[in-house]
């Protein structure tokens, strides 16, 4: 009994400090964000390292999903002869949900890692010290355009992946199995709605950049200064961002496309 | 090397009163620090003479990183006042913590060079960060420094091209960038051979004289640390073992100074981690 109520004291006084934590890094993190849109070349060179690096893997990932979309929304659309609606189902698809929600896990594993563990050897090697002790603020210099840059390039990156999937799948329905080329598009253009589907999609990938790159950010800025700190926080960003993701997208999908609003 | 106006350190000219040192410019009063529950500075007080090259030095994990940590601001003591200058340090927060810094420098262990700036980057990094001056004359300031330290040649290389005496230079000619009053060294001296050794030994010393620095050195060599000291202090059990000149410290009948200054791996501090006897560990399942 003794030893229960030592664990559970101990596991709150961790959740406190966790929570301590957090907050210490979202204040100055966010006028550190308010700062740095005079500097907006910093934030131009995050959002290469982490948008434009991450493109391949989308590309590639989203073509493939596209491609996958496209072989088994015609083999079950075939059946009940609605094949022609293919090209709608696919783009309905993307942009509401697998656009968001599968750009968001690669980018969490992709960017999300790269971010916490490059802050986390940052902090190992004494590098956020030394600009500290230089009177630099590294929330500004350092947390604040990493931030703008997952805020900016999720977005981007979910529609290219939408884009290349809608692509890949038009491939698999009309390339392979001779769906008419202008019963897909025609089907996608009078079904997707740009603030229903679209918009809300953006919206998504926003709000997940958001919580992908604070999650990377914060465990790199809070893992231990050594190896094995810096790769457990890597590992409890990909897992902590990616259970985050999928649960957010949940309530977020009920908000925008019926059920709790 | 070619640092101008070098002259030579009278140790005697630090002036000591029985209340203290008279021109310090860091003053430690009564200081109180620890992790959790443990505790590493008990009512530390100590002074840093204003002008000389200060070398503390005292075993690991005595503390002596965390004493530079404090004097820069970046560790906050439980109790007790630091003075940079005569400004209260441990008080300081945001624009005013920052103020006191940018009169500071400090050499980190591991150079702490920022890994994607190249040589040049790095030293024009706190001119970029705080002046507005224009690229001409960061370039010239830059190349001056990296002149002093000698590695003006190696200015377009990554840090990962630099070896540990190199990279140790660079830092050193990043932190004297923006012409601190007071430059920290965490251990200088560690991991390099014995010729980067003797050049940051003659940096650390003439550059403190040229530009009338004051500096404060923390190390475990004893030799090396000695020979630049203008005044040493002896950490160990959370206070002040000793001080004074390297010859007073020398001649220190203190069994804890003296184990230190001989390296002698069994004393005060003991060779044996504290544990249950012996006998009764081996006997035990």
């Amino acid at each position: 009994m003794i030893s229960f109520i030592l664990k559970l004291g101990a596991r709150t006084l961790s959740l406190v400090s966790w929570l301590g934590k957090g907050a210490l890094f979202i204040f100055p993190s966010a006028l550190g964000m308010l700062s740095v849109l005079r500097r907006p070349q910093l934030i131009v060179q995050q959002v290469y390292s982490v948008g434009v690096l991450s493109m391949m893997i989308i590309v590639v990932a989203g073509f493939f999903v596209g491609m996958v979309l496209g072989l088994q929304g015609y083999i079950q659309l075939s059946a009940i002869k609605a094949e022609a609606n293919l090209g709608l189902g696919v783009a309905l698809t993307l942009s509401r949900e697998l656009g968001p929600v599968v750009t968001a896990l690669l980018f969490a594993g992709r960017a999300g890692s790269a971010l916490t563990a490059e802050i986390g050897l940052m902090r190992a090697t004494e590098q956020i010290a030394a600009m500290e002790m230089m009177a630099v603020n590294p929330y500004v210099r350092v947390i604040a355009p990493r931030f703008w840059a997952g805020i900016i390039s999720m977005p981007l990156l979910a529609a290219l992946f939408s884009l290349v999937g809608v692509y890949g799948s038009w491939l698999v329905g009309v390339g392979q199995f001779g769906i008419d080329h202008g019963i897909f598009w025609s089907t996608m253009q009078a079904g997707v709605e740009f603030q229903e589907d679209i918009l809300n999609g953006i919206i998504k990938s926003f709000i997940f950049g958001g919580v992908i790159t604070g999650i990377a950010l914060f465990e790199g800025y809070n893992a231990r200064p050594t190896s094995d700190g810096v790769s457990r926080a890597t590992t409890r960003t990909v897992v902590n961002a990616s259970l985050s993701i999928l649960a957010l997208d949940y309530v977020l999908t009920s908000l925008m496309f019926g059920g709790l609003n | 090397m070619n640092v101008p106006n070098s002259k030579p350190v009278d140790p005697d000219a630090i002036s000591i009163s029985p209340g203290g040192i008279d021109d310090a410019v860091i003053q430690v009063d009564g200081v109180d620090f620890g992790f959790d529950r443990r505790l590493i500075f008990k009512n530390l007080s100590l002074a840093i003479p204003r002008g000389k090259v200060t070398v503390i030095m005292g075993p690991s994990g005595c503390g002596k990183s965390t004493l530079l940590g404090m004097i820069g601001g970046r560790l906050k003591p439980r109790r007790g006042k630091l003075e940079f200058d005569g400004r209260c340090i441990n008080k300081a927060r945001g624009r005013k913590l920052y103020a006191l810094r940018r009169e500071m420098g400090m050499l980190f262990q591991n150079s702490a060079l920022l890994t994607d700036l190249s040589t040049f980057e790095n030293i024009a990094f706190p001119l970029r960060e705080q002046t507005q001056l224009p690229d001409e004359i960061i370039r010239l300031l830059v190349l001056m420094k990296l002149e002093i330290v000698g590695l003006r040649g190696a200015h377009q290389l990554m840090p990962s091209e630099l070896s540990g005496g190199m990279s140790r230079r660079v830092a050193l000619a990043r932190a004297m960038v923006m012409d601190p009053k007071l430059v920290m060294y965490d251990e200088p001296f560690v991991g390099l051979d014995p010729i980067s050794m003797g050049v940051i030994v003659k940096l650390i010393r003439e550059l403190n004289d040229a530009l009338g620095l004051s500096s404060v050195v923390v190390t475990h060599d004893v030799q090396e640390g000695l020979s630049i000291a203008d005044y040493v202090y002896i950490l160990g059990n959370g206070s002040v073992l000793g001080h004074g000149t390297a010859e007073s410290i020398l001649r220190s009948e203190d069994p804890m100074v003296r184990q230190f200054i001989l390296g002698l791996p069994d004393g005060p501090v003991p060779y044996q981690y504290p544990a249950p006897p012996y006998a009764e560990d081996l006997r035990s399942d």
